[in-house]
């Protein structure tokens, strides 16, 4: 496994509390699983996936986790096109035009 | 993780919260029911010039407030003759961070740099996060925004993920967690740890910083119209955008304005459960938090909440999740305006509510919301349908939280659910006294209450003689 460099922008993750810790007035599907959180960061020192490590935040805080991702990714996008939102306006337009 | 465990950090909340707001909450306490909701507004807010001034210097209001002549004439040809209100929209999205959270974190941010705190942290899933983030590196302070962003597979709302990425790029430590109401406890232990401000969206500050954008509309309203709007549509959720908008609308003077607050249906969803966690497809805006902060808006993460949405409410609104999703669509076919959903959700009750209104009326949708990769119809609606959930054009009658997002196929079909506003008014009364431990209300309380439900003293007379159940007997034997 390749060695992360510090400095590395990385994400680590930590659980904070485990399900015996969780409120009891949490649904069930909740309660049964652990609280987990998750913080991006600068490596402080070289290490591998899945070992503890500190990170320095965008705060300037040192935060200790589970080293997860090196470079995590913002992989959120628009997606493909939603057929069912093209045709909107079309029938409005109608209207207005007075082409009902 | 942290130095202090769960039980030992939430026993010490109330001095945590104390230490991150420096303010004293119980000399506003006039009974065990009842504060001074106005000194808490005047001692520690600012007046509305002093507030104009700061968020001036730091590049927040004075948005354009657009009329939307599309859709008004749009409305105007489905309405009964003579009826069709012109709609206007206060275009939030462009203050610096792109809402008008914007507003509510200048005054925070402000707040917290004055007090000598070198950073602020936020507890947000949604737009306030990237406007305190914004304002934090504006304002030269470090920030930390929480949100609730994960289920147990990993997987979170591209609404959420596009929010961190927004405070990442804004100078700001993102801390992701599961879903789960520990996010208090998790913002208590950073605040403990940090010793930075709390830029609660529930304090005094955050409040007070709306009123400007009710103030600019009162004002913009008589300007260019020379009248008072008939209705100003307000997406409710926590409260603060219907308080900070209605009190701003009275600091200007509007007498008749009706305030309506507007929230998606989310009716089913439970807020603390993983598996419904990604079955929803607005992450604010919705039911899930504007029925709890109405009926009990002191369960927030501060002693007393500025925000006291059933003060103001004059009409309370749904829409359903298909409505928004096909009114953002709509405003930018026929205005060219491509905006985020969450702010739609007032624009989808203003189009049935213009419909109602007289042509000279004016409705004014009070804010619109930045949009973007993630937060967009399209990311969410692919997102829905990636979590099993039908999407379709119809009926929105048909529209079911979490199972169904019906897309109506024409403007006519878009129905407003009216909420019973007497219902919420005796929700929040019995959580009131049943909360506290009260055997009488004296003089005080009673004036209190009917101000918290917007009601004469007539009305709480008439609640406690019908409902005396609720209050503690003066000897209980079982206790």
């Amino acid at each position: 496994m390749k060695k992360i460099k510090r400095g590395t922008w990385v994400e680590v993750e930590n659980t904070i509390l485990y399900p015996e810790d969780r409120s009891n007035q949490l649904p069930l599907e909740t309660k049964k699983i652990p609280y987990e959180m998750k913080v991006r960061g600068f490596l402080a020192n070289d290490a591998y996936l899945n070992e503890i490590v500190t990170i320095k935040t965008l705060s300037r805080r040192f935060i200790k986790g589970k080293l997860m991702q090196s470079q995590p990714e913002y992989n959120h996008t628009f997606g493909p096109p939603v057929i069912e939102l093209l045709h909107i306006g079309e029938e409005e337009e109608n209207i207005l035009n007075n082409r009902q | 993780m942290f130095d202090q465990t769960y039980q030992q950090t939430m026993q010490r909340r109330n001095e945590i919260i104390e230490n991150s707001l420096k303010v004293n909450y119980e000399q506003f306490q006039t009974s065990p029911i009842a504060f001074d909701y106005e000194k808490m507004m005047t001692v520690l807010g600012y007046s509305i010039e002093e507030v104009m001034d700061i968020q001036k210097e730091f590049h927040v209001g004075n948005t354009p407030l657009w009329e939307l002549n599309q859709l008004t004439e749009l409305v105007r040809k489905i309405a009964p003759k003579g009826k069709g209100a012109k709609i206007v929209m206060k275009d939030e999205a462009a203050n610096p961070s792109g809402s008008f959270k914007d507003r509510r974190a200048s005054l925070a941010v402000y707040e917290a740099k004055k007090r000598g705190f070198t950073g602020v942290v936020a507890a947000t899933s949604g737009n306030y996060g990237a406007a305190v983030a914004s304002q934090a590196a504006k304002q030269g302070l470090k920030c930390i925004v929480l949100q609730e962003t994960f289920d147990s597979n990993g997987v979170g709302q591209p609404e959420i993920i596009e929010k961190a990425r927004k405070c990442e790029s804004l100078g700001a430590e993102v801390v992701q967690l599961s879903v789960g109401p520990e996010l208090f406890y998790t913002a208590l232990a950073t605040l403990d740890e940090t010793k930075y401000f709390n830029a609660s969206l529930y304090s005094p500050y955050a409040i007070a910083g709306v009123e400007t954008l009710g103030y600019e509309i009162g004002l913009e309203v008589q300007q260019q119209f020379g009248k008072e709007p008939a209705a100003v549509c307000v997406t409710h959720a926590g409260g603060g955008n219907i308080t900070g908008t209605a009190r701003g609308l009275r600091k200007f003077g509007n007498k008749q304005t009706k305030i309506i607050g507007v929230s998606v249906d989310l009716k089913g969803l439970h807020m603390a459960s993983d598996q419904d966690f990604n079955r929803k497809s607005f992450t604010t805006g919705h039911t899930g938090f504007s029925m709890p902060f109405t009926t009990n808006p002191d369960r927030s993460d501060v002693p007393y909440n500025a925000a006291r949405p059933l003060r103001y409410l004059d009409q309370f609104i749904t829409v359903t999740q298909g409505e928004v999703f096909y009114t953002t669509e709509l405003l930018a076919k026929l205005e060219g305006l491509e905006r985020g959903p969450a702010g739609n959700t007032s624009l989808a009750a203003a189009l049935v509510l213009a419909q109602q209104l007289d042509e000279d009326e004016i409705v004014v949708v009070q804010e619109s919301e930045y949009t973007g990769a993630g937060k967009h119809p399209v990311a969410q609606l692919n997102f829905a349908k990636e979590q099993g959930i039908s999407v379709y054009k119809g009926n929105p009658e048909e529209n079911k939280p979490g199972s169904t997002i019906v897309i109506p196929e024409h403007i006519q079909q878009i129905k407003i659910e009216e909420i019973d506003l007497d219902r919420i008014r005796e929700s929040y009364l019995r959580n009131k006294l049943e909360n506290e431990d009260v055997k009488k209300l004296n003089m005080g309380d009673k004036n209190f209450l009917a101000k918290e439900v917007n009601r004469g003293l007539d009305y709480i007379e008439s609640y406690i003689n019908q409902h005396s159940s609720h209050l503690k007997k003066e000897t209980n034997p079982s206790e």
